[in-house]
């Protein structure tokens, strides 16, 4: 008869909030009373920990057991509290010494049987935890690989609830069990510089087995070479994959949009270990992270059909808010295909993210920002018939539907794309002759990553790392560039064929063009091609 | 008589030597009325105890403690209403509602004796 208490995790968004969890076990009629604000899914924990313990053959208390999780104001959902409310329990029952459960965190999901099963969440709740001060999380061995990207923590996998138990009672808390998958140790503490460029191979190596092998993550890739006769495209994906840039194509169906957008991945260089950590602690909320794949090191490629709702986009939920599309593409690319086929409110939902690289939602169960920094590639047909640029059979779409279909893509959208292409079709001929200029994504992927090393070399005093992410403040002061180079911008400016921000996303995409080029500063060449980009004349 | 009423007389009869030897008063035994049955009607000190007796020939289908419902302790609430209503003798300062939980190892039985159950 006595108290236990022992430490979890509940995730909001994409932060983790420490939870507290208390049993108590008193004189009275047997039944367990959990409260502190639970969801179905948590309160459903009282019969998966009930079958647990006993299935474990451990005895299950014959009296009053009183669960509470703290803070009690703090909603509460799904089911990774099982492992801390089964624990907490056998501690206030007594079957474990109770100062042995106090200082671990405990994550998991419990089976009926008493096997851990794997939970979503597992990478922010344990770096929630570490922040909090813990030592040791113990986690389901299936979570184990992901809790272990989390530095300075020693993380225990766990199989089942006796095993666990087991080594409550006897082992030593200071050596991790050696059962299931190769825990952490303190070696994974050590490498945490965010170096420039790509994963850094020390910590990477620490991590465990499961970690994936480079360049065969996920399959085989297309290839930027496979898309031949539409250079002019080809370039504007490389300069959009060099500063970040948000991309606009347009043009007839069956050109290479979608081709085009799909390769835009394979020209990104990887992650560097800080992004990929954010990356893969949102999808690992939204339960989108691949089986034996811990760590995402790749720039995420999410492409909505153009049906997707609001919520599906931006992110939402019937009661706590879960990561959208534009979420799940943070730091990667968010690709629109057919984008005058979104809704209208779809697409003006993206405003808010394109320009803070955060969006907000609301819900029930609170409020939460889920980071949302993403290239926009949009791809789009001309008109509803999509025939307009083909002389043999002309479109058969009246102005009026033409440019009703155009302007579902709002002014306020569009002035956020920097690089607008027109993507048309070529001949026989033309693809031919293409075929041979035409290079691989490796080459181009190069380019890009001797680009982005360039910018932040450059911007290594700053808190940006692209182009794109440039203020107009800098833009106008050190980044300025030289009076030659901006002539041909001031006379456009002049004639009101430029916009004051118009001006800036051209001298964004004037600097990447420096950085591909390997100049010191823009000149003349690169801010009218960067003028021509914008204005979607192609180069 | 069926094993299982057996049984109950049984477990019955040792929870009231129990109480007795625990310094309580039995008023009456297997008291009905149209609601139902009170197994134990007890006075400790100055309150009134209103005992639930349960008793299982073992463990194989949970214990005897966990099968007292709430719906059960509901209706023992009502009864003791009614008790009282039927000329309950004597004053009292409080109403107790105590379960006495029974399970027979063997030849013997163990016994829980939880007091003031809600």
């Amino acid at each position: 008869m006595a108290v236990a208490r022992t430490r979890c995790v509940a995730i909001l968004g994409v932060t983790g909030h420490v939870i507290e969890v208390e049993a108590d076990i008193s004189n009275g009629l047997p039944g367990m009373h959990l409260i502190g604000l639970l969801d179905t899914a948590l309160n459903e924990a009282r019969d998966r920990v009930r079958s647990a313990v006993i299935n474990s053959r451990y005895g299950w208390p014959d009296s009053r057991i009183t669960v509470s999780l703290f803070p009690a104001s703090l909603p509460k959902r799904g089911s990774q509290f099982d492992l801390a409310i089964a624990v907490s329990l056998m501690g206030a029952a007594g079957a474990v010494p109770i100062e042995r459960v106090a200082e671990p965190f405990f994550l998991g999901e419990l089976g009926l049987d008493g096997r851990l099963r794997p939970v979503r969440g597992i990478l922010p709740a344990v770096a929630a935890a570490v922040e909090a001060g813990a030592r040791r999380v113990v986690v389901p061995a299936a979570n184990a690989a992901e809790a272990a990207l989390v530095p300075g923590v020693t993380v225990i996998p766990a199989r089942d609830l006796r095993e666990l138990v087991e080594w409550l009672r006897h082992g030593d808390l200071d050596r991790p069990p050696t059962w299931g998958a190769e825990p952490a140790g303190p070696g994974a503490a050590a490498p945490a510089g965010p170096g420039g460029s790509g994963v850094p191979e020390g910590a990477a190596g620490s991590v465990g087995p499961a970690r994936p092998a480079g360049p065969d993550e996920g399959g085989p890739l297309p290839d930027l070479r496979d898309v031949a006769g539409q250079p002019m495209a080809r370039k504007a994906l490389e300069v959009c994959a060099a500063g970040g840039h948000n991309l606009w194509m347009l043009g007839p169906p069956g050109t290479g949009k979608t081709m085009l957008a799909e390769r835009l991945p394979t020209l990104l260089p990887p992650l560097p270990l800080d992004h990929a950590l954010e990356v893969t602690a949102i999808h690992s909320i939204a339960g989108a992270l691949p089986a034996g794949r811990p760590l995402l090191t790749r720039a995420p490629f999410v492409s909505p059909h153009h049906t997707a709702t609001v919520a599906a986009v931006v992110g939402g939920g019937s009661s706590a808010p879960r990561p959208g599309a534009v979420s799940l593409a943070h730091r990667g690319v968010l690709f629109m295909d057919e984008a005058p086929e979104f809704a209208t409110t779809v697409l003006d939902s993206l405003r808010q993210p394109l320009e803070s690289g955060t969006v907000t939602v609301s819900r029930a169960a609170g409020t939460v920002t889920f980071p949302a920094r993403f290239m926009l590639v949009l791809a789009a047909n001309p008109c509803p018939c999509a025939q307009a640029s083909e002389p043999a059979s002309a479109c058969r779409c009246t102005p009026t539907a033409r440019r009703r279909y155009m302007a579902r893509l709002s002014g306020p959208l569009l002035d956020r794309i920097d690089v607008k292409v027109t993507v048309a079709r070529s001949s026989r001929r033309e693809l031919l002759a293409d075929r041979r200029f035409a290079e691989p994504s490796e080459v181009v992927a190069e380019r890009v990553l001797l680009a982005r090393e360039r910018a932040a070399k450059r911007l290594s005093a700053t808190p940006w790392r692209a182009n794109s992410e440039l203020p107009t403040g800098a833009l106008h002061g050190d980044l300025r560039p030289p009076p030659a180079a901006m002539k041909p911008l001031t006379a456009c400016l002049d004639s009101g064929s430029l916009s004051a921000r118009g001006l800036d996303r051209v001298l964004r995409v004037a600097w990447t063009l420096t950085d591909l080029s390997g100049k010191d500063h823009p000149e003349v060449t690169e801010t009218s091609a960067a003028l021509a980009m914008w204005l979607g004349a192609g180069l | 008589m069926a094993a299982k009423d057996e049984l109950g007389r049984t477990g019955e009869q040792v929870a009231v030597e129990f109480l007795r030897a625990r310094g309580m008063q039995i008023l009456d035994r297997n008291w009905r009325c149209r609601e139902g049955e009170i197994d134990v009607v007890a006075r400790d000190g100055r309150a009134l105890v209103m005992v639930e007796v349960k008793t299982r020939s073992g463990r194989t289908h949970g214990t005897a403690l966990e099968a007292v419902s709430r719906a059960k302790l509901a209706r023992l609430h009502v009864l003791a209403g009614r008790w009282l209503a039927a000329g309950g003798r004597g004053r009292f300062e409080a109403v107790r509602f105590d379960v006495v939980a029974l399970e027979r190892f063997g030849g013997r039985f163990s016994i829980r004796h939880v007091r003031g159950v809600v």
